[in-house]
């Protein structure tokens, strides 16, 4: 239950920190730290336009892909607490879950008969299908390595294993975590949310028909995935025996500095060509192989 | 034994069908098959129930001379379940979708469809009981020859009945392999049923012979590249018959792997890797060859390979378990596998029956040309999505559960193998991923386009629901899969039990427990996701009954008077995924490209279809080439009957010559 609640904290500061850090790098005196909260406030105030070429499917995806990342938070440990859903292979779970809310994300694009929203569309069902190999050969090699398949244990026993070489695969695995998590989450370098061109858009095209208590959601839905995986990527740090009070510090701290890199990266860094971007996203999926062999010389298999 | 007599009337009593006055067809058809649904689904439940092993019904044949006993075990009471689900609900369908054919075709017609119809119901029946080879061959026969009758039903259109007979042709190769492996059993042990099956694999080489039957009956079942009858015969045949074919009929194929499977002894760790690389291979090509199409039955079809493919890795990783001595992988990838199978059934069928209800309200089955089909027809629209949600294996829905049993299969079996199964392994986990996504890709495609939207022409637009009759049997469909879904432990906990008792695991209670308690936690948090969610739902119609809701365009930057034409279509959908998979589907269009020259465009067309490559390097070229040869030969017909009895001439010569160098 802390693991959640520390989720739905982390999630408050999250956009707010991204932006700060970028209107910094870029030195400008940017908005306040709470800004996006106050935008999600204003927007449940609004009232809603709805297209009349949508009908229902546009009008509950919004709500599905919420309730989607809510039970995916609900399947994620913190500290030696198990999560209150755990069970074997519940990481299949949790990335099945995701894929719920991916796809009425993408069928709700297709519900306005915009042509704008459906290259989206397509361009989001395209990038994540990419993305999922490496999400499960990463954790299949956590399976391997810890011998265990549920989130609460492959962590309860990532540093206990009285392996010195934890650093490699910790720090592998930290970085294809912030990689995906810019996929799934639709960031830099693979797509730009602050674009001006509707052309150019992945996932900000796809949502350019809500408005108000909808919009509200999936801005919620996104802050949610963004402290969902700097969750995962907290677990990969810190070991899971440390004195829970200190670790509650220590995870908000991850996730500031988790949501800093993501500001910096894209203060400094261009958005990939739309047709580099398949290439780019296997690419994560040939490093978790790599994450795989190093496990397979680390256990002996292969010498 | 008064209930195999029973059975035997109800077999004698589908004659009938063919003077009974044109209503009174369909429901004579349905109570008879009642009747028989009823009482083999009694003999299953009763089986899968109790404690006994086998029920043996015994029943005479005249026409094969011997008594054949049908023998019914828990795996065979399995499959019967299957089949009648589906093949009831088929037919609770079929009334409505066959209503607009009644004025047109002769009702001798539909005498045929119906009778075709028991006797498909019966000799899948007959398959998954019948243990004696000669039998089982014949039944076999008369499965694939029902199923012809049931796919011609449209025979007015030339294609069709093509389709048809190339649907037969194939068949009949994969029986051919069959019944050389029963020969060959024949030749080796002098009986020809599955226990002699066992018997020859005792002491020869299993997987030779394995290789034959695994080849017969993957036709059956539509692995690649053994595929090519199933994406033409099922858009061919009429919507209720491609849904039985789909979800039961290409089982049967599955059916038989897993009996020789059940009969095998050594040689397993090399079959069980054949049949995993076959499937992941079915199960990526399949969806990826489904994301390119735009015929709606045609993407069910494609698809259906790629669930085969599923449930054949889950065999596979049993058969792999059972050779590594593991228990765990063994218990799983057949209880994968066989829920798979089950669940399957359940939302292809829906699938293929929501296809049907779509081309009879809008008259086509290309995708290109729907659109904004659930405003009209809503019910199918929503049968429709949950299908799609099923299939890609999203929870809270039953594909999920199966697929899950087989990612635990395959995860659980990593920390202890050795390299090489390492590698098989993670690689069947990145397949098995890819097909989820890829799944995704292609039903989003398929729904979003086809349901959503703008009317993209005429046809969409004067689209309407279709009649009450043909959406009830759907919600019993979907029943099933929100049982299956909600409420795994029910079901996984017989198919466990199944599993043990066919393939003789080790120590199962301890594990299958373990593995039903986490079933119970997927099952409760798909409880707590619709809680979520309905939650969610109740607070946004409050909360915007208290807000201005208004309506106007979708925004189009600016430029909001465009056409429905404008929209996305399937082909722009899939261009980028097309791109990408170039390589491997060989997609081709016909377009001439604007000449700079050329200062006011003349209209032009665009024209892109994706062969399938396998049909067109198995099937077609060799054909061609064949049919060259013969058109080479045929310079010998000269039509002239001099000629021809020169050849006689020659070729009596030929036979004394022969005869005198004592060579024949």
């Amino acid at each position: 239950m802390a693991g959640f609640v520390l989720i739905v904290i982390a999630a408050f500061f999250f956009p707010g920190i991204i932006l700060r850090t970028k209107s910094i790098a870029s030195g400008r005196k940017g908005p306040g730290l709470f800004q996006p909260v106050k935008d999600i406030i204003v927007l449940l105030k609004k009232g809603s336009v709805f297209s009349t070429t949508t009908g229902l499917i546009f009008q509950i995806a919004p709500a599905v892909t919420l309730a989607s990342v809510i039970c995916a938070m609900l399947l994620l440990p913190f500290a030696e607490q198990k999560a209150l859903f755990s069970f074997e292979g519940d990481f299949v779970l949790f990335a099945y879950m995701l894929a719920l809310g991916k796809f009425f994300t993408v069928i709700a694009a297709l519900d306005t008969g915009s042509s704008f929203e459906g290259m989206g569309a397509s361009r989001e069902a395209l990038f994540s299908l990419l993305v999922e190999p490496a999400f499960f050969i990463l954790l299949a090699t956590f399976a391997m390595f810890t011998g265990y398949t549920s989130f609460s244990v492959i962590f309860n026993h990532f540093f206990i294993t009285g392996n010195d070489y934890v650093m490699i695969y910790s720090i592998i695995g930290i970085y294809l975590f912030i990689q995906i998590a810019m996929v799934e989450n639709s960031r830099v370098p693979v797509d730009d949310p602050k674009t001006h061109l509707e052309l150019t858009m992945i996932h900000e095209v796809m949502i350019l028909d809500y408005s108000g208590f909808d919009k509200a959601l999936i801005h919620i839905g996104t802050y949610l995935k963004f402290a969902l995986y700097g969750s995962l990527i907290y677990n990969l740090i810190v070991p899971a025996g440390w004195n829970i009070f200190l670790q509650a510090g220590l995870f908000l701290a991850v996730q500031a500095f988790f949501a800093i890199v993501i500001g910096l990266t894209e203060s400094f860094r261009a958005r990939n060509k739309m047709n580099k971007n398949p290439k780019f996203i296997l690419t994560l999926s040939a490093i978790a192989w790599i994450a795989f062999t190093v496990i397979l010389i680390l256990t002996y298999k292969l010498v | 034994m008064l209930s195999a007599i029973f059975f035997l009337i109800v077999l004698f009593l589908s004659l009938p069908v063919f003077f009974i006055p044109g209503s009174l067809k369909y429901y004579y058809t349905l109570a008879l098959l009642v009747c028989g649904v009823t009482l083999t689904s009694v003999w299953s439940v009763q089986l899968l129930t109790g404690s006994e092993q086998l029920l043996e019904i015994p029943l005479f044949v005249p026409a094969a001379g011997s008594v054949v006993i049908l023998v019914l075990d828990r795996l065979s009471a399995f499959f019967v379940i299957v089949i009648n689900v589906t093949v009831l609900i088929g037919l609770l369908y079929a009334r409505g979708y066959l209503a607009p054919y009644y004025q047109s075709k002769k009702s001798l017609r539909f005498s045929i469809h119906y009778f075709s119809y028991l006797w498909l119901w019966l000799s899948m029946l007959m398959v998954v009981m019948i243990r004696d080879g000669l039998s089982f061959l014949i039944v076999w026969e008369i499965m694939a020859l029902s199923s012809f009758f049931l796919v011609i039903f449209d025979a007015e259109e030339r294609t069709i009945l093509k389709t048809g007979i190339s649907y037969l042709i194939q068949m009949h190769v994969g029986m051919f392999f069959i019944l050389v492996a029963f020969l060959i059993v024949e030749k080796a042990t002098g009986s020809m049923s599955f226990d002699a099956v066992g018997e020859y694999f005792s002491n020869h080489r299993n997987l030779p012979l394995f290789l034959l039957f695994f080849t017969g009956f993957a036709i059956k079942a539509g692995f690649i590249p053994l595929h090519t009858w199933l994406p033409e015969a099922h858009p061919a045949a009429p919507s209720h018959v491609s849904g039985v074919m789909s979800g039961v009929m290409i089982k049967m194929g599955i059916y038989g792997i897993l009996r020789v499977l059940v009969a095998m002894q050594s040689d397993l760790l090399l079959t069980g890797i054949v049949i995993l690389i076959i499937s992941m291979i079915s199960g990526v090509m399949g969806v990826m060859m489904a994301i390119m199409q735009n015929d709606l039955k045609r993407l069910l079809a494609y698809s259906t390979i790629e669930n085969v493919g599923i449930i054949g890795a889950g065999i596979g990783l049993g058969v792999i378990g059972q050779a590594l001595n593991n228990p765990a992988l063994a218990l799983l990838g057949f209880a994968g596998g066989l829920l798979h199978l089950l669940n399957h059934s359940l939302f292809k069928s829906l699938l293929f029956f929501n296809s049907g209800s779509v081309y009879q309200a809008a008259h086509t089955r290309n995708i290109e040309q729907m659109g904004g089909l659930m405003k009209r027809m809503p019910r199918t629209a929503i049968l429709f999505l949950i299908g799609s949600l099923a299939i890609c294996g999203l929870p809270p829905f039953n594909g999920f559960v199966s697929e899950y049993l087989i990612y635990m299969g395959m995860f659980n079996s990593l920390s202890g193998a050795t390299l090489y199964h390492s590698i098989l392994i993670l690689g069947s986990i990145v397949g098995l991923s890819l097909i989820g996504g890829l799944a995704i890709f292609c039903f989003t495609r398929a729904f979003g386009i086809a349901f959503l939207g703008e009317p993209r022409s005429e046809k969409a637009i004067h689209a309407r629901e279709v009649t009450r009759g043909m959406i009830i049997p759907q919600y019993v469909t979907v029943a099933f899969i929100m049982i299956i879904g909600l409420a795994s432990p029910l079901v996984v906990k017989p198919v466990f039990d199944i599993v043990v008792q066919t393939f003789g695991i080790h120590n199962p209670v301890m594990m299958s427990g373990a593995f039903v308690s986490n079933l119970a936690q997927i099952s409760i948090m798909g409880g707590v996701f619709v809680v979520t969610l309905v939650t969610l739902l109740v607070y946004r119609r409050y909360h915007l009954s208290k807000r201005m809701v208004e309506s106007g365009p979708t925004w189009g930057c600016g430029y909001t008077a465009g056409t429905a034409r404008q929209q996305y279509t399937a082909t722009s959908f899939a261009y980028n995924f097309n791109h990408l998979a170039k390589p491997v589907l060989q997609t081709s269009k016909v377009m001439d490209e604007i000449r700079e020259d050329e200062i006011f465009p003349r209209k032009r067309t665009f024209v892109s279809h994706s062969d399938d490559i396998f049909k067109k390097m198995l099937i077609d070229k060799p054909l061609d080439w064949f049919s060259g040869l013969l058109k080479r030969i045929a310079v010998m017909q000269t039509g002239q009957i001099q000629h021809y009895i020169l050849y006689a001439f020659v070729f009596m010569l030929l036979v004394l010559l022969l005869a005198i160098l004592n060579i024949i």
